[in-house]
């Protein structure tokens, strides 16, 4: 929300190209959420509410820990609890922590047919700018992680920033700062990617094998990335998906279909404009001019 | 704790038992999480719910709520049959070779002296035999049968791993392979820590869970090491310094003890509390007992008191009995009670058996509540539907609400569970007409005052006596009163080996205990605390986290109660000659050269006593050696035997199946109304076990929105196994009922409370989170303590809490 319009990358719905004066440019970031650590004490989910200023209904249970139950507008992050036997007689709780993934390739982005409603900045954060959306729901269409919600109140969609904000002065995200574990950790991509190695080996030391990086591919990577103890199954962790990428309905759209869209549209000025030099201009009746 | 929090980081495997750090301790649990990264430490936890302290261990062992002494019992008993023990450690720094007198004896479930009438040990017996030089005899060679290990070792022998499985649940397999896992840290260069909390103390053979969790910690020698340690997690920001300055019914600042009906005199008194040492050359530091004792009686009374008046002896109340919680509210629930001052305290959610609390309250006249919070004590008279089914018209209790300051509107020390004193700034002004509770007690103290000398009364004279030299006498504020606690030298005080040289000038002061003078010329309102507001200032409000040594204790961060020490017994973390048993993770040494004790912590030791000297390293016990015999400490042994839970699954103790006596804590305290009141099996067949979630804080953030939204309506647990068998599924609400009432709410349907074969049946538990009240903004829900029973641990008289019987229907 807060970084300049300098760092920005992409822009929904634009076509003009993004600004490139800046001598360096920004360096990827990325949050790193290591499963093996997270407590599930919700603080994050707290820290989330606060910086943001964010308030949820107070809700009900469900006969779960999750709540509240789901993301909302106003829950741009929450915990998902999972009760598994990957061995027999070995139950693991997974806590995995959901919230916007901050995709290299933004499906929502991509879905987003309100120009600048939705952007991507050169350091990879992807960040809504909720006074160009105009509520479409594309976005959740477009986003292979289900995560941006509609405001019942303001129809508009909303998912965690990164605390974009934040991170912009130099601070990380209010989720990482109050995490008491170190479950949650942020820096650059390249630190975090490193960071997860030894997470990994300590994880591999105490006899998970197939411990993993879940950063996919199929999205261009991610700038929110997790430590899965069971790398090779990630759908354990409350159906966190497998293989994710965008919904061919967005490529669709926004691929193939787009030329032939602008070419119907460049067709349909022709015609116009050929009508007009054939036709001439619409004549307009004297007697209703005079009405 | 005997360690720290920080300390965590220094061990090679945590325990975690009797608690569940990850949920109650988030920020604490950060150090078991860097034990595992940096020191590749396992994690093993013991609970009968698989809890969010499971979900981070490498390794779960469920087992049956109140049974963890048989678990315990049956370790000792794997140490010692394994010889898994630290050899030189028990036999240097342990009572191991103690001999025991002859008449002590244990047979069927009872040690000699029961009185079943009073329900009371004589203990004469529980001591040790005394030679003629009056010293304890001991066997160096521990042959003999009478020796503490001959004892112990027969003692624990039939806690095996079958009888664990019996008692516990606790599969053979999954036990033997946490056996292991500690065994391992008998080595010298290896230690666990335990971490406990209120798992283990509530219950009502709660001390005794404490004590054997120590024992399995001596016989591997984890006591006074860094990494190692017997660490309870304290379940409230200050509740260490509720008991530190005395705050509980018997006890004053500083572990001192009132006396009691039968202690009119004085010199009586005080000598009894001097323990002389019990093997020669030990140090017995509570020889001091006089200094501590003399001067909290300056710091009370100031100039009223002196040696001819006994230090004020006469005005200090003689128990005639505890007073403790539960007393209390018999005798409330008796009308003996007229008024009741609750500050910072919700018992009609806090204690045991909701509805003899609200009927105890209904009996009283007045009732004065102080606290930040509408709590639903305050409300107790007021009908709020089904979650508060009473008749205001028939309560007569008048109630008055002061409210008060929380920590973040006031300055002050809180003590944290590694004893440490960290002070805090006020971070907002306090709303409206609230006052803090300085200065509502002073403004009750001036009237009461003002009462009693205008009136005169049956005993003035303490209240008269009292000193209050605070310069705004309705406000004492935090730094005087803290300043106060940590004590000045009235007359100067001088070195008793160079009289003439002056250690601290009148006026000035301590720079800690050993300041202290019995002769009235020193103040200290808590000997603990001396120290810690010193001539160098505020030393509780240093935040330098310098480490030089790299083991964590930052003796510049705060201040740590005894002197500034970070690890207590931390002697013993070195061999007899001085030398650290693990150089890597040495804490404090004996430096020859310099002639005296130095390191990285603050020595718990006499500075300049040479190893040469022989004196040990539990220089607060009279034999300077630590206990597995705990004489006559205990209400029900000198050795912990495991007893039910008063409401059990079982019909016996299969430890002594033939005494009914025993199925329970034989000692434990139980008022004559409330035996026909325990929950039966038949009635209430299933395990129930209350407990926090790390959503909420005890009572309070039910009163917070964010809180609210995290965990916004009550629930408990149920395993599928029961839910399926009763037609239950999440999200249904169930009505749990216990022979003291019921509760309805949300069922979470888990797979994390599997249930357990015991003595040959399967046994389910039902888990009752206790957040939720008829106050604050989460839903409405049930006071979980509707269900428990009105029974408590025999000597802390802590409520059991953790382990009762409910039925439990869909509705």
């Amino acid at each position: 929300m807060a970084l300049q319009s300098l760092d920005i990358k992409a822009r929904s719905a634009t076509t003009t190209p993004p600004p490139d004066v800046r001598a360096r440019g920004a360096v990827p970031v990325a949050k790193l959420i290591d499963i093996s650590k997270c407590i599930g004490c919700k603080a994050c989910q707290v820290a989330c509410m606060e910086w943001n200023d964010l308030r949820d209904e107070v809700g009900t249970n469900a006969g779960t820990y999750d709540n509240p139950r789901d993301l909302t507008a106003q829950s741009w992050t929450v915990m998902r609890f999972s009760e598994v036997e990957v061995e027999q007689d070995r139950l693991e709780w997974l806590i995995r922590k959901d919230g916007c993934m901050h995709c290299a390739d933004p499906g929502c982005l991509k879905a987003c047919p309100a120009p600048g409603a939705i952007v991507q900045y050169a350091n990879g954060i992807v960040d809504f700018h909720e006074e160009h959306c105009i509520g479409c729901g594309y976005c959740i269409t477009g986003c292979p992680f289900n995560i941006p919600r509609i405001s019942q109140k303001d129809s508009k969609a909303y998912k965690c920033t990164l605390c974009s904000d934040r991170v912009a002065i130099g601070l990380e995200p209010a989720c990482i700062k109050t995490c008491p574990t170190g479950a949650l950790v942020f820096g650059t991509k390249d630190d975090m990617v490193l960071h997860a190695e030894g997470r990994i080996a300590d994880l591999k030391e105490r006899g998970y094998s197939h411990a993993a990086l879940y950063d996919p591919k199929g999205v261009g990577g991610t700038h929110v990335m997790y430590v899965l103890q069971h790398g090779d199954k990630p759908e354990l962790y409350a159906n966190l998906p497998r293989d994710p990428s965008i919904s061919p309905l967005v490529s669709l759209w926004k691929g193939v279909t787009k030329p032939l869209m602008s070419f119907g549209l460049g067709l349909a000025v022709f015609a116009g404009f050929f009508h007009y030099v054939t036709a001439g201009p619409k004549e307009v009746e004297e007697e209703e001019k005079t009405d | 704790m005997t360690n720290h929090w920080v300390d965590i980081k220094n061990t090679d495997l945590v325990l975690i038992m009797g608690g569940n750090a990850a949920e109650a301790h988030p920020c604490g649990f950060k150090w078991v999480t860097e034990a595992k990264a940096h020191r590749k430490a396992r994690l093993i936890v013991v609970d009968p719910r698989f809890t969010r302290s499971a979900a981070m261990s490498d390794f779960y062992a469920p087992i049956r709520a109140g049974s963890d002494i048989a678990f315990l019992g049956g370790v000792i008993n794997y140490l010692l049959g394994h010889d898994r023990i630290h050899h030189e450690y028990v036999k240097h720094y342990t009572d191991f070779s103690f001999l025991v007198k002859d008449e002590f004896a244990f047979a069927n479930g009872l040690f000699t002296g029961y009185d079943a009438e009073k329900r009371k040990y004589d203990k004469s017996s529980w001591g040790y035999q005394i030679g003629d030089d009056g010293y304890v005899r001991v066997d160096p060679t521990l042959q003999n049968p009478r020796c503490v290990y001959q004892l112990m070792k027969a003692h624990y022998s039939r806690y095996t791993p079958e009888m664990v499985a019996t008692i516990c649940g606790t599969p053979k397999e999954a036990f033997l392979k946490v056996c292991a896992a500690i065994a391992d840290t008998a080595a010298p260069d290896k230690t666990m820590t335990i971490m406990y909390a209120l798992g283990w103390t509530q219950h009502s053979v709660g001390s005794q869970m404490i004590r054997t969790g120590a024992m399995v910690q001596l016989l591997l020698g984890n006591i006074g090491v860094a990494g190692g340690g017997m660490n309870a997690l304290r379940g409230h920001s200050n509740i260490q310094g509720l008991t530190d300055l005395g705050l509980l019914s018997n006890l004053m600042p500083g572990y001192l003890t009132l006396p009691n009906d039968a202690e009119q005199d004085y010199a009586a008194y005080v000598g009894k509390r001097t323990l002389k040492p019990l093997r020669p050359g030990q140090l017995s530091y509570w020889q001091n007992y006089p200094r501590f004792h003399v001067s909290l009686m300056k710091a009370w009374f100031g100039d009223a008191v002196t040696a001819d008046n006994n230090w004020g002896y006469d005005w200090l109340p003689k128990l005639d009995k505890g007073y403790d919680l539960m007393q209390m509210f018999e005798d409330m629930g008796q009308g003996k009670v007229n008024g009741y001052v609750c500050q910072g305290f919700n018992p009609l959610g806090s204690a045991p058996c909701k509805v003899k609390v609200s009927n105890s309250l209904s009996k009283l006249k007045f009732m004065v509540v102080i606290d930040p919070l509408v709590t639903e004590t305050s409300e107790f008279w007021q009908n709020h539907g089904e979650y508060n089914d009473v008749d205001p018209a028939k309560i007569q209790t008048e109630v008055f609400r002061l409210p008060s300051t929380c920590f973040a509107e006031e300055n002050g020390s809180l003590i944290n569970s590694g004893r440490w004193l960290q002070w805090h700034w006020k971070a907002a002004e306090p709303p409206a007409e609230t006052l803090s509770d300085q200065e509502i007690m002073a403004g009750i103290f001036l009237r009461v005052r003002a009462l009693y000398q205008k009136e005169g009364g049956a005993f003035p004279d303490p209240i008269l006596n009292v000193a209050w030299k605070y310069k705004i006498p309705s406000f004492p504020s935090p730094e005087e009163l803290a300043r106060e606690f940590s004590g000045k030298a009235l007359k100067d005080v001088t070195d008793p080996k160079d009289p003439g040289r002056v250690l601290v000038k009148a006026g000035e002061q301590l720079s800690g205990f050993a300041d202290l003078r019995d002769d009235g010329s020193t103040s200290c309102g808590c000997w603990l605390f001396a120290g810690s507001w010193s001539e160098k200032g505020n030393l509780m409000a240093r935040r330098d986290n310098a480490d030089p040594y790299g083991v964590g204790q930052t003796l510049n961060w705060a201040y740590a109660w005894p002197a500034n020490r970070r690890i207590l017994y931390n002697r013993a973390s070195c061999d007899p000659s001085g030398k650290p048993y693990d150089p890597t993770r040495a804490i404090v040494a004996w430096d020859a050269a310099a002639g005296k004790w130095g390191g990285a912590d603050v020595p718990d030791f006499k500075i300049d006593s040479a190893p040469q000297d022989g004196m040990n390293p539990f220089i607060m016990n009279p034999e300077g050696v630590a206990r597995f015999f705990a004489v006559d400490a205990m209400a029900e042994g000198p050795f912990p035997e495991h007893y039910e839970p008063f409401e059990t699954p079982l019909a016996v103790n299969p430890l002594s199946p033939k005494n009914p006596e025993v199925r329970s804590n034989p000692a434990a305290r139980v008022f004559k109304d409330i035996w026909p009141t325990l929950g039966k099996p038949d009635a209430f067949p299933y395990v129930c076990t209350t407990y926090r979630l790390t959503e909420h804080f005890h009572f309070w953030t039910q009163h917070v929105r964010l809180d609210a939204i995290l965990q916004p309506e009550q629930f408990v647990e149920i395993g599928e196994e029961l839910a399926k068998e009763k037609g239950i599924k999440a999200g249904d609400h169930v009505r749990v009922k216990s022979s003291h009432g019921f509760i309805v709410a949300v069922a979470v349907v888990t797979k994390r409370l599997k249930a357990l074969t015991i003595d040959g049946r399967k046994t389910h538990t039902v888990g009752v989170p206790i957040h939720w009240g008829f106050m604050g903004l989460t839903r409405n829900g049930y006071i979980a303590n509707t269900l428990t029973p009105y029974v408590a641990d025999a000597n802390s008289q802590t409520p059991e809490f953790k382990a009762f019987l409910v039925n439990l229907e869909k509705v």
